[in-house]
């Protein structure tokens, strides 16, 4: 067996420095006739991401968490360049990536896609996925591309047998694997994976997250995960930044995140997680309404027509993502309200 | 029971590809409509091709002397009114109009497609001109504008293949636009951008054959379109010149000899009716074995 | 459903023959057959199960479990290709099965009814919500048009849609996914039925969505007294609406009993792998432990118990002797023939945590 690759260490990124950075990004499509907006004096613009700043660092796993329509994953299309922002900027390391993106930068970052059925494209077998993609970008010398996809499908708990199948041969849970292996053939810095396990059954899940995660240990990956499952989040990363339509309004270690939950979204967000060992009881759901739509984001907090806590002061002014505590930012004006929790772990904190 | 994480030997479960394989493939002799066309076709095709080794008569040899007979042992379908052998001329013909037909759908299929397969994956202006451009051409009957084109040019086979190609892009480029835009949206084809690979390398291996099916299917009835144009312009005499044989002349000079020797005019029609029926069913069949449909 | 026509002799809406305390719904040893190219595959294999009147039954399993057929044959509504082969499901005493469509017809609404996976293919999008929602009544309870509608808008107001009377006129792609399941909820409690079935409605929702729906579905039904048949394949979920689960395997039902004590105390290794491959919010396990191998095929399956071949108890025994349903003291069941290893197994796990 050959060994299992390391990523390409093409720059240098200095310690502490964040391998991955977004700064004031926003992606906003245009919906319906420009024109007749204008007239009426509207913006008829969806605002899919509305002003985010993210930071992953090396080796480090972060989520990405929220329902529909909170952006989360336009954000990981433009974090793998393949949504260019409206406005803000995406850096490696210092140097900011342009919109479009060179081949050696569009190989650092590598996604894992939702739906295994429709990932893997039917008319290719497998080996001539990673052929195609190690040829291109020469990512091995060309006598070695035939074993180097094969390390890469064991890598991923797949046999040799599989470099001659097509798709359609392979289960929901096999789909996935193949779909890693492929993000990984480009040794990237960074994998996203959007929603990796929502469409397979639930005993192949713990297969494709334990795999996740071992392949973090193994290659040092950066781990942006996707996911609207809180547990899968809770078992694969070490922070968790929240999302609401379009903007983070709150990002924490995730231990932090689960047992002191600060913004208001978050609370009703964890609240509304069906437990195994409670019933329901008669209480009132953790969270009231629909979102808004993302055409028509409320004034002021984003959240305000469905939190509990809202404010006259919630109408006229958004908050913004602040540091409360020690790499726990917020995003309402009445967190780290109660003090208490906050400040234990302030004291923890040896800076 | 410890995860299974880095086995030393994996063991890969894999459905054998026979069963795997796409319905399709597996049942395609047992499609009713395809098995029927593709019968047809092969006796037409044999027919056309082995045209020589059937008949021993010259197509535009005249035989004054025996002119308008019937059927008889000497002329299955006995002679026109310049003594050719009738039969010898339907199979000529039949294998000048097929040639031409097949031939003339290439060019559309290569344009069509390469046009759509740019409208649907780049959107935007380009788009949206070659679009316009195809509903221009939609608006105009086909058969007025194939006439009026063929005059301007000239008669011949030569022009008659320009002008297909000219009005024949659009329906391909329509179908193919279409099953782009879905294509497009797939997750493969967003992994394959992902990968750094190029917007015409998508477009050639990833979605081209994923989508080009349609557009096989649609050339087989363009195949009939195109052969019913060429029958129909050789009919007014803007087709393949005289004397060669040619079904759609065969009908026209028939015409006049209607009321005696029907057989003249019968026969090649029933020719072109037999090559519509073929390609129509074998077109049919592709379809049902594509988008399986209910039995 | 077998569709020889009915003599009308067993009409739908016969005389409550279970009486008012017998279980509103009794499936007795279903056999589904569902005929595919690569042969007949039994997609229930042997299911018995009762709902009582008033409470919830969760069914849980993966896909191919059999569980979403099971559903299906209650309704009536198989795929063409497939048809129960033997058993009966009485619905307040009288047997499905024999029906044809036109009495299954009278029952659907007004005795029981469906909500679905998706809303938006379940919902007709060119047909006003209101129109949907008032169907049901017309047909089956005889309402005038008017009155019909007066129900639809109550019925709105009852499932939490905002605005009911102007959103009558509205269609489905105008409301939300949440609203859309609230229309389905609706439709189905339209006609008043004994037992709503349901199948993995939520599974398509958020989170915050999810237990708003939940909750509801939840008082609906207290307050009607409707029974609720809730297949899905969350555990958690099964666990906040349910009182009991049957949990399916391979077309089988392999344990059941109440559903807290059949999820945190298991008495079966696929229930046991189930619990311990998902990762659940409340406990962090250090490592998911997934279910080795894959489903079993539906058209040959293992002999002996589906599950042994990726069984981590397996025995001799296993591989050969059928394992039917067995009741345990508690009013559960399993059909585990080594059952008291699990305890073992649940007893270490509770140690480390």
């Amino acid at each position: 067996m050959t060994a299992a690759p390391a990523p390409a260490p093409a720059e240098t990124i200095a310690p502490g420095e964040p391998l991955l950075s977004a700064r004031g990004v926003s992606v906003r499509f245009p919906v319906g006739s420009q024109l007749a907006a204008r007239i009426r004096h509207e913006e008829n613009v969806l605002k899919a991401v509305d002003g985010v700043d993210l930071e992953i660092g090396r080796g480090e796993a972060l989520a990405l968490v929220g329902e529909s329509g909170s952006g989360k994953s336009t954000l990981a299309l433009t974090l793998a360049g393949l949504q260019p922002p409206s406005s803000g900027e995406i850096r490696y390391g210092s140097r900011k990536l342009p919109a479009r993106r060179s081949r050696a930068d569009q190989r650092r970052i590598q996604m894992v896609f939702q739906d295994p059925y429709s990932s893997l494209n039917p008319r290719l077998t497998v080996g001539g996925i990673l052929r195609e993609l190690l040829r291109v970008h020469h990512v091995v010398p060309r006598n070695e591309v035939e074993s180097y996809s094969k390390t890469l499908l064991n890598l991923v708990g797949l046999g040799e047998e599989a470099m001659a199948a097509y798709p359609r041969q392979f289960s929901g849970g096999q789909r996935q694997r193949v779909a890693i292996a492929r993000a990984l053939a480009l040794r990237p810095d960074v994998l996203i994976a959007d929603e990796p396990v929502s469409a397979l059954d639930v005993s192949v899940q713990a297969t494709i997250l334990n795999l996740l995660r071992d392949l973090r240990g193994e290659l040092g990956l950066s781990l942006l995960l996707i996911s609207h499952n809180l547990a899968v989040v809770r078992h694969l990363c070490s922070r968790v930044a929240v999302m609401y339509l379009g903007r983070i309004v709150e990002i924490a270690p995730t231990e932090q995140l689960f047992s002191s939950p600060q913004h208001p979204y978050t609370r009703s967000l964890l609240a509304a997680i069906p437990k195994l060992t409670e019933g329901m009881g008669d209480d009132a759901p953790a969270l009231r309404g629909d979102p808004p739509s993302p055409l028509a984001i409320p004034s002021g907090c984003r959240f305000r027509t469905r939190c509990p806590i809202a404010q006259e002061r919630c109408e006229r002014e958004d908050p913004v993502l602040e540091t409360g505590a020690p790499d726990h930012q917020v995003a309402c004006h009445f967190a780290f309200a109660d003090g208490g929790a906050a400040r234990e772990h302030e004291q923890e904190d040896p800076s | 029971m410890s995860a299974l994480s880095f086995p030393e030997h994996p063991e890969t479960v894999l459905l054998p590809v026979e069963h795997a394989a796409p319905r399709a493939r597996r049942r395609w002799y047992r499609q009713p409509a395809l098995m029927t066309g593709l019968v047809v076709m092969g006796i037409i095709v044999f027919l056309a091709v082995a045209a020589p080794l059937i008949t021993s008569y010259n197509p535009n040899a005249q035989n004054l002397s025996q002119t308008l007979q019937g059927p008889s042992a000497q002329h299955l379908l006995g002679t026109d009114q310049l003594g050719r052998d009738v039969w010898t001329r339907l199979l000529y013909g039949l294998r000048l109009d097929l040639s031409i037909a097949c031939l003339a759908v290439l060019f559309p299929f290569t344009l069509g497609v390469i046009l759509g397969c740019v409208a649907g994956y780049f959107g935007g202006w380009t788009d949206t001109v070659i679009m316009r451009v195809v509903d221009v051409v939609f608006a105009f009957p086909f058969y007025v504008l194939i006439i009026a084109l063929v005059f301007v040019l000239g008669p011949g086979i030569r022009s008659i293949v320009v002008a297909i190609t000219l009005l024949g892009w659009v329906s391909y480029a329509r179908i193919i636009r279409g099953e782009i835009l879905v294509a497009k949206r797939q997750d493969y084809v967003t992994a394959a951008r992902s990968g750094g690979l190029t917007s015409p390398r998508i477009m050639g291996r990833h979605v081209l054959p994923n989508v080009i099916s349609q557009a096989i299917i649609y050339s087989m009835s363009d195949i009939v379109q195109d052969m019913l144009a060429i029958v129909t312009l050789s009919y007014f005499g803007l087709g393949v010149p005289p004397p060669t044989a040619d079904l759609g002349s065969m009908i026209s000079d028939g015409q006049n000899f209607i009321s005696t020797h029907w057989q003249l005019t019968t026969f090649p029609g029933l020719a072109v009716v037999a090559v519509g029926l073929g390609l129509s069913l074998i077109g049919d069949g592709l379809a049902d074995l594509i988008r399986p449909g209910q039995t | 459903m077998t569709e020889s026509g009915s003599t009308g002799s067993t009409g739908p809406a016969g005389p409550d023959q279970a009486g008012a305390t017998g279980p509103v719904l009794e499936v007795r040893d279903l056999h589904v057959q569902i005929t595919s190219r690569s042969g007949v595959v039994r997609a229930v294999d042997g299911v018995s199960l009762e709902v009582p009147r008033g409470e919830a039954m969760g069914l849980v399993g993966e896909s191919g479990s059999g569980k979403s057929m099971t559903l299906r044959a209650c309704l009536g509504v198989l795929p063409a290709e497939g048809k129960v082969t033997s058993g009966s499901i009485l619905l307040d005493g009288v047997d499905l099965v024999p029906m044809g469509q036109r009495d299954l017809n009278r029952i659907r609404g007004p005795k029981i009814s469906m909500i679905f996976q998706e809303p938006m293919s379940a919902l007709n999008p060119v047909v006003r919500v209101g129109s949907q929602i008032a169907e049901g009544p017309q047909v089956h309870l005889g309402y005038s048009r008017a009155k019909a509608k007066e129900r639809a808008i109550d019925l709105m107001r009852r499932v939490g849609i905002p605005d009911p009377e102007r959103r009558f006129r509205a269609y489905p792609h105008e409301f939300s996914g949440g609203m859309r399941q609230r229309v389905m909820i609706a439709i189905a409690l339209s006609c008043d039925p004994e037992i709503i079935l349901c199948d993995e409605p939520t599974t398509a929702l958020d989170v915050t969505i999810q237990d708003q729906i939940l909750r509801l579905l939840a008082r609906l039904c207290r307050d009607s007294g409707a029974s609720l048949v809730f297949v899905t394949h969350d555990l958690p979920v099964v666990a906040q609406i349910c009182q009991n689960v049957a949990v399916m395997y391979g077309g089988q039902i392999i344990e059941s009993g109440d559903v807290r004590d059949v999820l945190l105390d298991p008495r079966h290794p696929y229930t046991l792998g189930l619990v311990r491959s998902a990762p659940d919010f409340e406990y962090v396990r250090e490592s998911l432990v997934p279910i080795p191998g894959s489903p079993p095929s539906l058209v040959s399956p293992p002999a002996g118990c589906r599950f042994h071949p990726r069984c981590e108890f397996v025995e001799e025994d296993c591989k050969v002797t059928p394992t039917p349903l067995r009741p345990l003291p508690g009013g559960r069941a399993t059909a585990c023939l080594h059952w008291e290893r699990c305890l073992e197994a649940v007893a270490a796990d509770k140690a480390s945590q």
